[in-house]
């Protein structure tokens, strides 16, 4: 299959339902691939078990401050100098692009970087949803060491780092990032498609497209979309508080939804910090990171991020599984309520939403 | 009975026209048809204006300022008719490249507009830096293989550091003699938005030019030595001078003028404003005095920006919507409401019908309800008594959606078709209706201020301080550039918004000057 210029609205759509709430905007992600596709042509779009076992795998991603990113946009180069690098370290070309982060930006951007290389584009991603820190990826639960970051920056600069764990990775990235202008693109935990296997989450381009194109004329968008990700619809109301706070680079805050119609009388909270975190109804948790929480347009079914929650919005909350890598001992540690600062012990959505 | 100011303002369906005292007293009124052309139901108001002064006892001689808030602007974009040709000069390059200028626009509306577009080395890192030098050899050579009416130049964080955008702005005019729209003065951070509300701006010079001399014409041949000023976005006022650099900040005057007028007829700083039209009402909250603006990107013709515009929500809810048994337009009568609305014979029941029958009627229309009453069949009324029902409660949705939970405002209810709206409203604590309600947006063009903004990123350290006072200053100097007295120019809006994810400290700073017109 390959993804051609009609194919991104779509994807984007689901990107941004796949994004929690943050991820970044899929705007400037969309255009700058659909002018690569219109240009380079359709990427191919590539299975795991496609790809030989010693073929390399590039996962990519934008890294930095979101306002940043929507002033100082991409340049066209940036993939074409990790590639080069990669070949340089590995002594062969890489064979196919991934998305690192298939929420948000960083899901809809890989098909200008695929297209520009002319390489195809994995059916995968590292997270299956969107998340803040560059360790909460599914390679770092998996095991495999954070032992090479390669960043490319807009002046053409190309920074090789060899950190001893993903927390130096962090740490290091997130200092040549500021230092590049706090906007660079990223390929950390390069892989074999062996390696990959087990180690990535499978299918979620075609997820994010499906998510995409469910509401697509769709009489009931809602319906539509609750249906295809067998979520489950935590309330319908009205968006009444938004509170943000900065506090350690992060933006923080609190969305308050009170049920209308069939929910009136109910009254759901939001912990936010860049993606939905928590929600709870009546002092009880509801759902909870990394089960995926999407405020969603009532009426659309289109993704409202957190940076546009707006009071008075008619919203839809809904929640659904994660993949089951994140319910793992290591994925929770790396990804779970705690990680966030939150004091909870994980409970999946399908039980906390049982019966109600 | 000297000093006296006329406002117009040029709607979709009417152009309003007022004259008011030099103690701010609505003197005299008229309603005439919006032409298709604008010009002709400019004129027409505004002679209907001035014979009711004249018929009064006023004179032409004592005018001394007129105000114009119009659509000329919109409409151009709309229809892409009289638009300029632009060339489109992006500094950012090696950045940025992989979304070149106009990548969003609608095809036809791209092939109206652009005479080619450069991304060139030049523009700054959030941090101050340059991402390169700015290369004015790489402008030359694009600007040598274009034709253009007008240049627009949009740099990387031009609003934190406009040294790149200016030197560019100098050399076209020095050397190709071109109107230069320069995106620092236009929009805020979020480059293509900027860039794109900045290349509109270059576009319009020649409708913006059209407008100042059909106004100005349309003063000199009825006698009127008035100075005379264009209404902007933000509801306030910029000299004609200042308008033909900055014709797009006239897009969406219409709203803000409504609720500045709104706000002086009703005495009221803060308030729920509701402008009921003939097709539509537009909803906008006051906050001192000054509309409250959107937070959200603006479309124009399929185009995204991000200037500011007063944060209206508009519901297709009007005095010619039409009324079904089970539904409430969306669509109107418009304006030949007057052959087929009941109240006027014809055969459509509206909402102007509806209204009426439920017992509200406009200022000195006491007579309809008689009118109503003859020959109604049970069906028609059934409908009406439902209709005024639905309109409730989309009135009613509305105003929750705009008051963000307070309740302590009053709704201030404005426009032809302010009659519609019941007394009391749930989310407001009272409904006021001022005199003169149905030409609010002219009297705001009237009373309008002269104001600047600055939109910058700042330091959070300890400069902070002073970078914040000297962001105030060069809001003041916008100010007095658009025709405010130096004297009486105030900051009233002053937005502090903390970055994240940026290794110093820093925040957006958003600071509005604005006062009253010198003399």
């Amino acid at each position: 299959m390959n993804i051609d210029e009609n194919d991104i609205p779509a994807l984007a759509r689901g990107c941004a339902v796949l994004g929690t709430g943050g991820g970044g905007g899929v705007r400037a992600g969309s255009l700058a691939s659909i002018r690569a596709v219109r240009e380079s042509g359709p990427v191919p779009l590539v299975r795991l078990a496609d790809l030989p076992d010693d073929a390399l795998v590039v996962p990519l991603s934008g890294i930095g401050a979101p306002t940043v990113s929507h002033e100082m946009i991409h340049g066209e180069d940036e993939p074409r100098r990790i590639a080069e690098e990669i070949e340089r370290l590995f002594g062969r070309p890489p064979a196919a692009i991934m998305s690192s982060e298939i929420g948000g930006a960083n899901g809809v951007a890989p098909v200008a970087w695929a297209a520009r290389l002319g390489l195809p584009l994995l059916d995968a991603d590292g997270m299956g949803r969107a998340f803040p820190e560059v360790q909460m990826v599914s390679m770092y639960v998996a095991g495999i060491p954070a032992d090479l970051v390669i960043m490319s920056d807009v002046a053409g600069n190309v920074v090789t780092i060899r950190p001893v764990d993903g927390l130096w990775s962090e740490r290091i990235a997130r200092a040549v990032c500021v230092a590049a202008g706090s906007h660079a693109l990223m390929s950390d935990y390069v892989l074999t498609a062996g390696r990959a296997r087990g180690a990535v989450i499978e299918g979620t381009v075609t997820r994010a497209l499906e998510v995409g194109r469910v509401t697509e004329g769709a009489a009931e968008p809602l319906e539509a979309l609750r249906g295809l990700l067998k979520a489950a619809r935590l309330v319908t109301g009205k968006l009444t508080d938004v509170e943000r706070r900065t506090t350690g680079g992060f933006v923080r805050g609190t969305a308050t939804i009170e049920g209308t119609g069939d929910d009136r009388g109910r009254r759901l909270t939001l912990e936010l910090q860049n993606e939905n975190l928590v929600a709870v109804e009546d002092g009880k948790v509801r759902a909870m990171v990394p089960d995926l929480i999407t405020v969603v347009d009532t009426e659309t079914a289109t993704a409202v991020q957190t940076e546009g929650l707006r009071y008075g919005q008619r919203v839809t909350v809904l929640a659904w599984p994660c993949d089951p890598l994140w319910r793992t001992p290591k994925g929770l540690e790396t990804a779970g309520p705690r990680a966030f600062g939150y004091d909870l012990d994980y409970v999946p959505v399908e039980e906390l939403t049982a019966h109600g | 009975m000297a000093d006296l100011r006329i406002g117009i303002d040029v709607g979709g369906t009417n152009t309003d026209a007022v004259v008011l005292d030099a103690g701010g007293r609505v003197i005299a009124k008229a309603k005439r048809p919006t032409t298709p052309e604008v010009t002709g139901g400019l004129r027409a108001a505004l002679d209907a204006v001035l014979a009711e002064l004249e018929g009064g006892g006023g004179g032409r001689g004592d005018v001394t300022r007129v105000m114009l808030g119009t659509t000329h602007a919109t409409n151009a974009i709309l229809e892409r008719r009289g638009l300029g040709r632009v060339a489109v000069v992006r500094l950012g390059a090696p950045a940025t490249t992989a979304v070149p200028p106009l990548s969003d626009w609608p095809d036809d509306l791209r092939a109206a507009v652009s005479a080619g577009e450069a991304i060139v080395p030049g523009g700054h890192y959030v941090d101050g830096r340059e991402i390169s030098p700015l290369d004015l050899d790489a402008v030359r050579r694009f600007l040598d293989g274009v034709r253009a009416d007008a240049v627009a130049v949009s740099g990387v964080f031009s609003p934190a550091d406009d040294a790149h955008e200016r030197r560019v702005e100098e050399l076209v005019r020095a050397e190709y003699g071109l109107p230069v729209s320069v995106s620092h003065e236009i929009g805020s951070l979020g480059l293509l938005e900027r860039e794109n509300a900045t290349v509109l701006n270059a576009a319009l010079y020649g409708v913006a030019g059209h407008v100042t001399d059909a106004l100005v014409t349309a003063l000199a041949e009825r006698g009127l030595g008035a100075r005379p000023y264009l209404a902007q976005n933000d509801g306030t006022l910029m000299t004609l001078e200042h308008a033909a650099r900055l014709p797009v900040s006239t897009i969406g005057s219409g709203p803000a003028n409504s609720l500045r007028g709104a706000a002086y007829l009703s005495g009221v700083a803060d308030a729920v404003v509701v402008d009921v039209g003939g097709t539509s009402t537009d909803l906008g909250v006051l906050s001192g005095g000054f509309p409250r603006e959107s937070a959200a990107a603006v479309e124009i013709g399929g185009v995204l920006t991000n200037f500011r515009m007063p944060d209206i929500l508009a519901i297709a809810l009007g005095g010619g919507t039409v009324a079904r048994p089970h539904a409430v337009g969306p669509d109107s009568v418009g304006y030949r409401i007057t052959r087929e609305a009941l109240v006027f014979g014809g055969t459509t029941a509206t909402m102007t019908d509806a209204a009426v029958s439920a017992g509200r009627v406009p200022p000195g229309a006491d007579g309809w309800r008689d009118r109503l009453r003859h020959d109604m069949s049970e069906e028609i009324a059934d409908i009406l008594e439902s209709a005024v029902t639905r309109a409730d409660s989309m009135v009613i949705d509305a105003v929750d959606r705009m008051t963000l939970g307070r309740t302590d405002r009053p709704l201030v209810a404005v426009g032809g078709g302010a009659f519609l709206l019941p007394d009391r409203i749930p989310g407001v604590s009272r409904v006021i209706r001022p005199e003169h309600a149905e030409v609010a947006n002219a009297v705001g063009a009237a009373i309008a201020l002269a104001s600047g903004r600055v939109d910058t990123i700042l330091p959070a350290g300890e400069s902070r301080t002073e970078a914040i006072e000297s962001a105030k200053e060069e809001a003041r100097a916008r100010a007095v550039a658009a025709g405010a007295d130096p004297a009486g120019v105030e900051i009233v809006d002053l937005l502090e918004v903390p970055l994240s994810y940026l290794s110093e400290p820093a925040v957006r700073v958003h600071v509005k000057a604005a006062g009253p017109l010198s003399r």
